[in-house]
């Protein structure tokens, strides 16, 4: 372990860095805002330079630190990232710059505490999907819950205060339930380390006992049906810059809490409650889809829309099978890629107008004819087309599913139909149809607005047309993953009670 | 006649002797501030004695062992803060005795004895040493009705409490013939004593009378009202010392003298915990003022520690030993920013008068948020090490609903902590608020602030240092 300390860099300079922002003074706003880009930006070339030595032939943790933190409890600062991680950091960085960049004109008071907090939540992010030690993943999944509770209480729109306690409350009972399991783990197995827990084979019951602990804490988070009700409004009332994070970055930590945690310690569990979780998935891919069509907010439309993709991750997580995983996991890069552009969109039109009802909408590709037109793309991305990052995370989705449970399969791709009637009818209403004069005095897109919205749009069409260059990172640290749960079981054939006593 | 050893004894002699010769310093001097500097010369003396004074005097009456040593440690500390908390409040209160600081001194002297306590008599002179100071304490804004009325009702229900106590303390001598901590658990587990009703309706009297001191419920009536109407760097005080004082008798008599009932008292304490939880935590969520919502808070901390003597092993305990640590830093730094919005003419003490505060003051609202998280319990603060360590003790011991409780109610309190800081971030303020600060004032939110933090981010030494001290239980 004698390697530079890369990962504790880019945890770590946005959360110091971010400290440091204080000390600038209030009033020179543009050096604030300089400074916010220059270290999102110096951070994101550090996850670079990652990548670029990032072994894609091994499965193995990447990058390990490992310094004793507590050591009579056994609590280690664990740091490391394999195929599975790097991707989430990868887009984690790239995001919080597209975040400041969004808000350059938009925030108006508190500047300063505005860019401190998206630094905040940025290291916080990065640093839990690089933990490998059970407590620190805790701490930083918690930690993220205060910078991200202010953005949305204090920048937010009308019922930002409600959103904030309503999501803050809503996370800390699934986390606080998350870490009753935690300790569990540490009471049965006297240890927080990931790698030892995955090595030992844990006795049923208790897999049982902690994959529902994780589950009220991932689950919260994706978010799955039934507790998926803070999304919309923390969505909605959230900043741009709080809308994107929380729809491209923070959801998807649930996902990768799946995959991370309660597949690799609980496999058993996680194989016997699949059928619950394909159950769920399908339910919030249709019926948050459903949903998306009698919106009348787009902001809440995506936000909804959001539960339904996050229903195919999870499908995909849950098929346990090659294409599903990786389908699942493709889609939580697309996923965040699209719809935090989508967010940022809204997010760029709202500034012009003030308001987000459709209603008040209407024609505006004759007034911002680029801005229709990148939005155009990303809504085609969001439906699935082919050509684009959207469809190869479904279709490996839909095939994995297929192979799991058929009737789960037709109906994603169900599913998929009504993805493709809300966009569309969103894009009909908004864009087409009659236009609103009141809209003519917008301008289109300035410099700043498709710079930030330029690397996504670039990423949509690349992975959509070459999906290996996103794939090919998670191939062998998937594989070894499902090898690792079916080590403990032999084929999904086998009955529930067979595999119960098999285990003894 | 051999003269008793007097070296485990040396912080009280300190503090005896402090208390003394403040009560004749105050006579002779005008600016009562001194009587502050000359305090905190006592208070380090004692604090550096502490580090050297340890094993038993007076045929065991008194022993000064590591967990003595660790509770004297939050003693001195909560005074030290307290002290210099009331500086610049007691000018605007305009009661500017010195009297007020010979009092904090005894009081810490009183709950240093019961700490040390080895004999139950001595433990009940330190409890009356502690309580009759604190009563006088709490009533000593003597033009406000709120703090009388505080300081009798504290005195009267103290008082019942006392006697709960002695009634509680003669049943033990009755029954075992000796009022010795250790030699009650010796006669108690070799006679087999562990069904005796009498014994049964002691160890009730005993939960009763320190329940009352920890306001665990349902003994908390007198919190609410003693802490809103106190004055504020009291209410700090009190706060943290006696309940402190009270959760060191209570580990000291209860895993010793009543060990072999463990299982019964278990039960109770449990009932006692989950109760004051609830009541603590449900009942904070309606509170307006500030004061009042804090004791509700201290209530609900107090049913948190209390888990940790239900399990009745080393680990647990060594829980609720750190808890009480971090707490105190906690709870005393709310208090000084509750102190800091007292200003003249202005009392602060609505959650209301916190609207805005970021606008006008962000860096005291940043401080108060973090005392807020902290006291919710949430990472990286030293508030969520206190829970984590402490639940991980109830965990390991088996009792896992208990602490799902504890953690869900610790959620509920995230709603009222969240409140104030959602009243000084995301709304406006109705009137422009002027702070008071002084340099005393600024060293104690700066110290409580990066403790909180400190702990927060490396608690490795701390969980190390309450384990260790445990071990001469």
């Amino acid at each position: 372990m004698g390697g530079f300390p890369i990962l504790s860099v880019i945890i770590f300079f946005p959360i110091i860095a971010g400290i440091g922002l204080t000390l600038f003074n209030r009033s020179k706003e543009t050096a604030i805002k300089s400074a916010a880009l220059v270290i999102s930006l110096l951070n994101f070339l550090f996850t670079l330079q990652m990548l670029n030595h990032f072994d894609k032939t091994t499965s193995s943790m990447q990058f390990v630190e490992r310094r004793s933190w507590i050591p009579a409890m056994d609590i280690n600062y664990f740091v490391g990232i394999d195929g599975i991680s790097v991707l989430m950091i990868m887009l984690s960085a790239l995001i919080t710059i597209l975040c400041i960049l969004i808000s350059w004109y938009a925030i108006h008071d508190k500047i300063k505490e505005f860019y401190v907090g998206l630094l905040l939540v940025e290291g916080a992010m990065i640093g839990v999907f690089c933990s490998l030690d059970l407590f620190v993943f805790y701490i930083f999944w918690e930690a993220m819950l205060i910078p991200m509770f202010l953005l949305i209480g204090v920048w937010g729109g009308a019922n930002r205060r409600y959103a904030a306690i309503k999501f803050f409350l809503y996370t800390l009972v699934g986390s606080v339930l998350m870490l009753v399991g935690i300790i569990l783990l540490y009471e049965f197995t006297g240890t927080f380390d990931l790698l030892k827990l995955m090595s030992i084979n844990l006795p049923y019951k208790l897999q049982l006992v902690l994959f529902w602990a994780f589950f009220a804490a991932f689950a919260v988070k994706v978010p799955m049906f039934p507790l998926h009700t803070w999304l919309p409004d923390a969505h909605t009332e959230a900043p741009t810059a709080g809308s994107v994070l929380l729809a491209a970055i923070l959801i998807k930590m649930g996902a990768y809490g799946f995959l991370r945690f309660s597949l690799p310690i609980c496999p058993a569990a996680s194989i016997a409650m699949t059928p619950i979780m394909l159950v769920l998935s399908v339910i919030a891919i249709i019926y948050g889809g459903l949903i998306c069509l009698i919106q009348t907010d787009i902001k809440r439309l995506i936000a909804y829309s959001s539960v339904s993709h996050m229903g195919f991750v999870t499908l995909g997580i849950f098929a346990l099978n090659t294409q599903g995983v990786e389908g699942g996991l493709l889609q939580m890069i697309n996923h965040g890629i699209i719809t935090g552009a989508l967010f940022l969109c809204i997010g760029l039109i709202y500034e012009r107008t003030h308001t987000r009802q459709i209603k008040d909408y209407g024609g505006l590709a004759k007034f911002t004819p680029v801005y229709a037109g990148i939005f155009l793309v990303f809504t085609f991305a969001a439906i699935g087309l082919p050509g684009t990052n959207g469809f190869v995370g479904e279709f490996l989705v839909i095939l994995g599913g297929f192979k799991a449970n058929r009737p789960a399969g037709i109906m994603a791709a169900t599913g998929i139909i009504i993805g493709a009637a809300y966009m569309l009818w969103l894009y009909l209403k908004v864009f087409f149809a009659v236009p609103n004069e009141a809209l003519s005095v917008h301008k289109d897109l300035s410099k700043r607005e498709l710079l930030t919205l330029l690397p996504l749009l670039f990423l949509v069409f690349y992975v959509g047309l070459y999906p290996n260059s996103i794939l090919s990172y998670m191939h062998q640290s998937v594989s070894d993953l499902l090898i690792h749960i079916n080590m403990n079981d032999d084929t999904q054939a086998m009955s529930l009670l067979h595999r119960f006593y098999s285990i003894f | 006649m051999i003269f008793p050893d007097l070296n485990p004894m040396m912080p009280e002699l300190i503090m005896t002797a402090l208390g003394l010769l403040l009560l004749v310093f105050e006579l002779f001097v005008k600016e009562k501030t001194n009587i502050v500097l000359v305090a905190l010369f006592g208070i380090a003396f004692a604090y550096f004695f502490l580090g050297y004074s340890s094993g038993a005097t007076f045929h065991g009456m008194f022993i000064a062992d590591s967990y003595s040593r660790f509770f004297k440690y939050i003693f001195l500390i909560c005074l030290t803060l307290s002290m210099l908390l009331s500086i610049k409040y007691l000018e605007i209160e305009k009661s500017l005795f010195g009297e007020y600081y010979i009092l904090l001194v005894f009081a810490t002297l009183g709950m240093m004895i019961m700490a040390s306590s080895g004999d139950l008599i001595l433990l009940y002179l330190g409890l009356e040493l502690m309580a009759l100071s604190t009563y006088i304490l709490a009533g000593f804004l003597r033009n406000s009705e709120k703090s009388t009325e505080a300081a009798i009702k504290y005195f009267l229900m103290g008082a019942f409490s006392s006697a709960l106590l002695l009634y509680g303390i003669t049943l033990m001598y009755g029954l075992t013939g000796t009022t010795d901590i250790r030699a009650i658990s010796l006669y108690l587990s070799s006679n087999q004593l562990s069904q005796n009703y009498t014994l049964m309706l002691a160890v009730v009297f005993f939960i009763a009378a320190f329940g009352f001191k920890i306001a665990a419920v349902p003994f908390h009536m007198w919190a609410p009202d003693v802490y809103e109407g106190a004055p504020t760097s009291v209410t700090a005080f009190m706060s943290v010392g006696p309940k402190a004082a009270g959760f060191a008798v209570l580990g000291r008599v209860f895993l010793m003298s009543f060990a072999t009932m463990h299982f019964e008292w278990s039960i109770i304490l449990s009932v006692i915990a989950i109760l004051t939880m609830a009541a603590g935590n449900i009942i904070a969520l309606s509170q307006t003022n500030i004061k009042r919502m804090l004791a509700y808070s201290a209530i609900s901390h107090a049913g948190y520690a209390l888990l940790g003597m239900v399990p009745g092993n080393a680990f647990a305990l060594s829980g609720m030993l750190n808890y009480l640590f971090i707490y105190t830093f906690m709870n005393i730094g709310a208090f000084s920013i509750i102190i800091m919005l007292r200003s003249e003419g202005f009392s602060g003490e609505d959650i209301s008068d916190y609207k805005g505060l970021s606008k006008t003051h962000p860096f005291v609202s940043l401080i108060m948020l973090i005392f807020m998280f902290s006291l919710t319990g949430i990472p990286p603060t030293a508030g969520f090490i206190g829970k984590f360590y402490l639940f991980s003790a109830l965990i390991d011991a088996g009792y896992v609903p208990l602490a799902i409780l504890a953690l869900l109610f610790s959620v509920i309190s995230a709603f009222f902590y969240l409140r104030i800081v959602m009243y000084m971030y995301m709304n406006d303020s109705n009137s422009e608020v002027s702070l008071s600060l002084s340099p005393a004032l600024g060293l104690v939110i700066f110290a409580t602030v990066i403790m909180v933090l400190y702990i927060g981010v490396f608690p490795q030494h701390f969980i190390a240092y309450a384990r260790s001290a445990i071990l001469s239980i």
